[in-house]
C-alpha cells in the first residue's frame, strides 16, 4: 500500500516541473552570484528562433500577396498591396471545405477513438493484472510501437479495399490503432497512482463497474485524457500518408493531401498555394497555442514511460 | 511475478496496482472483457492480420492479387543484389544517422539555453516547439520553395555556384535539404525530453560544483552531460527510428529525387502497391520491420533501469 501514495507524489512532481523548474534554477544561481537574468544568451536564443520564424513567416506574408508580387522571388518583403485573392482561389480550388470536414472527421473520431478505447481498455487491464489474458493484452497492444505503418501498409491498402474502408473511415480507424498503444501506456501508468480506496467506497455506494468507470475513474483519467487526445489530433490532422494510401477516392482527401495541386498544377500561384497551406497548418498551431502544457508534458512522459 | 520485487518506478506495467492491494485470485467481472475486446478486436484486424499476411505473401510472387505460388526465399535473396534497395537502405540510414546527430546536438544545447536563467523563457520555448504541430509535407512544401526559389537567388547574388540552383535537383545535396527540414521539425521533440532531463538534476550538485571552482564550460561537460545521458540514449533511439520512417518531408521536398537518390526504404516499399512487386516488397517490408524491431529491443535495453531519471 505504501508503493501508491509514492507513486501519486511523483506523477504531481512529474506533471508541475515546467512550472517550478523556474524555482528550482533561482535557487542555485542565486550562490553563484547575481540574481540578473542571461542576456547575451536571451539574444542568441532569439536569433535563433528565428530559424524557426521564418518558414512561418514566408508562408502568412506570401499568402497575403498578389500573385504579381509571389512569383518576383523576393520571399521576405511584406506583401504590397495586402491581396486576399490567394485565399480565395485557394479556397475553391481545393474545394477547402469539403477536404476541411474530412480532416475534422477523421481526426474527431481518432480523437474520440483513441481516448475512449484506450481508456476502457487501459482500466480493464489496470483492474484485472492477475488476469493473465489482460495482462498479455497489454504487452500484445504494446507492441504497435514496434510496427510502423510503412511495414503493414500494403496489405492494410488491400484489406481496407477489400473491407470498404478505402475511405476515410477506414483512415481513422488505423489512426486509432496506431496511436492506442502510446495511450494505453499513459492511462496504464495513471490508473496506478488513483488509490483502490476511491473506487472501493463508489462500489460501497452501489455503484457497478460501469458507473464507476464514467463516473468515477473517466473524469480522473481527464488530464491525461488531454494530453492523449491532443497528441492524436495532432497524428490525424497532420497525416499525409495514410490518407493519401487508404482514401482511394481523391474526393475525400484531407487537408495535407489536397496541397499536392499546388505541386502538379498551378505550380506558380505561390500565393493561392500558400494561402491555402496557411489554412491547412492554421488549425493544428492554434490548437497548441491553448494546450501548449499538454503537448509539452505529453513528450516528455510519451518517452520517459516508454 | 519476481519482477515485482524490485523497486522500479516508472517501468511499463501496472504491476504495483495488483502488488499494493494482495486481494488474491478474485474472478474478473465479465464487465471487463467488454472493456478491453473493441481494442483487442480492432488492434487485430487492423494490425495484426496485415502484419501476418504480409510477412506471408513475402514468400510467394504475388503481384498483389491473382494466383501466386510460394517462392521460398528468394525474394530476400533478391533484395541483396537490387541496386535500388540497396541504395534506399544506404540513403535512409545515411540520412538517419546525419539528422539524429544533428538534431540531438542542437536540442540539447537549446534546452540548456532554456532552462538557464533567460528572458521570455516561456515565449521562447512556445516559438520553438511549434515545428512540432505542423504538417510535415507542408512544411516541406513551404521549404521546397525557399530552396528552389529564395537560395538560388541569394547564390547568384553571392555568386556561389552551388548556390545558384536549387540543391533540391541537386543529387548530390539534395539530401541536406531533407536533413534540415526534419531536423526543423524533429528538434522540438527532442528539445522538450532534453528540458526535461536537465531539470531533473537537483540544484546542490551545481552548488558544488560552484564551490569547487568548476567554470560554466566545465560543469556542462562534466556535470550535465553525464547526468542525461540516460536522455541521450532516449532521444538517439527514438529519433533513428523516426527517422528511418521519413515519407512525408521527402515527398514534399524531392519526392525521391533526383532520380532515385532520396527514395527512403518507406517510399521504396509503398511502390509495391503501384509497380507490380507486391510480394517483392512485403520481403523489403519484412526486413525493415525486423531492423526496427531489434532498434527497439536495444531501445527497451539500454532504457530499461533509466527510468527513475
Amino acid at each position: 500500500m505504501t508503493v501508491q501514495p509514492a507513486l501519486a507524489v511523483e506523477n504531481v512532481d512529474g506533471e508541475i516541473t515546467l512550472e517550478t523548474d523556474t524555482a528550482r534554477r533561482s535557487g542555485r544561481r542565486r550562490i553563484g552570484g547575481g540574481d540578473s537574468k542571461n542576456l547575451p544568451l536571451t539574444i542568441v536564443l532569439i536569433l535563433s528562433a528565428v530559424t524557426v520564424v521564418v518558414p512561418l513567416y514566408v508562408t502568412v506574408t506570401t499568402a497575403f500577396k498578389t500573385q504579381a508580387q509571389a512569383v518576383d522571388g523576393n520571399a521576405f518583403s511584406l506583401p504590397a498591396p495586402f491581396s486576399v485573392d490567394g485565399f480565395v482561389t485557394a479556397w475553391n480550388l481545393t474545394n477547402f471545405p469539403a477536404a476541411f470536414l474530412v480532416s475534422a472527421l477523421v481526426t474527431a473520431a481518432s480523437v474520440a477513438g483513441t481516448v475512449v478505447l484506450g481508456a476502457l481498455a487501459s482500466y480493464a487491464i489496470s483492474r484485472n493484472w492477475d488476469n493473465r489474458l489482460f495482462r498479455w493484452s497489454f504487452f500484445y497492444l504494446l507492441a504497435a510501437m514496434f510496427i510502423p505503418f510503412p511495414v503493414v501498409a500494403l496489405p492494410q491498402i488491400q484489406l481496407t479495399g477489400l473491407a470498404g474502408l478505402d475511405n476515410p473511415a477506414g483512415v481513422a480507424i488505423l489512426h486509432i490503432m496506431f496511436q492506442l498503444s502510446f495511450s494505453i501506456l499513459l492511462f496504464t501508468a495513471f490508473l496506478r497512482s488513483i488509490p483502490n480506496e476511491l473506487e472501493e467506497s463508489a462500489r460501497i455506494d452501489g455503484a457497478s463497474t460501469w458507473q464507476t468507470f464514467w463516473r468515477l475513474i473517466f473524469p480522473l483519467l481527464a488530464p491525461m485524457s488531454a494530453t492523449v487526445g491532443i497528441f492524436a489530433f495532432l497524428a490525424s490532422w497532420n497525416d499525409y500518408m495514410m490518407p493519401s494510401l487508404i482514401t482511394s477516392d481523391p474526393a475525400l482527401q484531407t487537408l495535407p493531401v489536397v496541397q499536392a495541386i499546388f505541386q502538379t498544377q498551378f505550380s506558380n500561384n505561390y500565393n493561392v498555394s500558400f494561402a491555402s497551406y496557411l489554412m491547412a497548418m492554421a488549425p493544428a498551431i492554434v490548437v497548441y497555442l491553448f494546450t501548449q502544457r499538454w503537448v509539452m508534458e505529453g513528450v516528455t512522459q510519451g518517452a520517459v514511460k516508454g | 511475478m519476481t519482477t515485482m520485487t524490485v523497486p522500479v518506478r516508472a517501468a511499463a506495467g501496472p504491476k504495483e496496482a495488483t502488488a499494493a492491494a494482495p486481494r488474491g485470485r478474485r474472478k474478473t467481472e465479465p464487465i471487463y472483457y467488454f472493456f478491453l475486446l473493441p481494442s483487442l478486436v480492432l488492434f487485430t484486424l487492423a494490425i495484426t492480420v496485415p502484419a501476418v499476411i504480409g510477412i506471408f505473401f513475402s514468400f510467394t510472387n504475388s503481384i498483389g492479387f491473382g494466383d501466386w505460388e510460394f517462392v521460398g526465399l528468394i525474394n530476400y535473396v533478391a533484395m541483396f543484389s537490387d541496386p535500388a534497395i540497396l541504395q534506399s537502405y544506404l540513403f535512409t540510414f545515411g540520412f538517419a544517422a546525419v539528422t539524429v546527430v544533428l538534431v540531438n546536438v542542437l536540442a540539447f544545447l537549446l534546452a540548456v539555453g532554456l532552462t538557464a536563467r533567460i528572458h521570455i523563457k516561456t515565449g521562447l520555448r512556445t516559438v520553438f516547439v511549434i515545428p512540432m504541430v505542423i504538417s510535415g509535407i507542408i512544411i516541406a512544401y513551404v521549404f521546397n520553395f525557399l530552396f528552389s526559389n529564395s537560395l538560388p537567388l541569394f547564390g547568384q547574388s553571392l555568386g556561389i555556384g552551388w548556390m545558384s540552383e536549387s540543391i533540391l535537383a541537386n543529387p548530390d545535396l539534395a539530401w541536406v535539404a531533407i536533413v534540415i527540414v526534419t531536423a526543423w521539425q524533429a528538434i522540438p521533440g527532442t528539445l522538450l525530453i532534453y528540458i526535461a532531463g536537465l531539470l531533473s538534476i537537483p540544484g546542490d550538485v551545481y552548488e558544488a560544483a560552484d564551490i569547487d571552482g568548476a567554470g560554466k564550460r566545465q560543469q556542462l561537460l562534466r556535470i550535465t552531460l553525464p547526468l542525461v545521458a540516460g536522455y541521450v540514449v532516449i532521444n538517439t533511439i527514438l529519433g533513428f527510428k523516426n527517422f528511418l520512417n521519413a515519407y512525408d518531408v521527402i515527398v514534399g521536398l524531392t519526392n525521391g529525387g533526383p532520380g532515385t537518390a532520396t527514395r527512403s526504404i518507406p517510399m521504396t516499399i509503398v511502390t509495391g502497391f503501384t509497380g507490380g512487386d507486391y510480394a517483392y516488397q512485403m520481403a523489403n517490408a519484412t526486413m525493415f520491420f525486423v531492423i526496427v524491431v531489434i532498434i527497439s529491443i536495444a531501445q527497451l535495453r539500454l532504457t530499461r533501469g533509466r527510468n527513475e531519471i
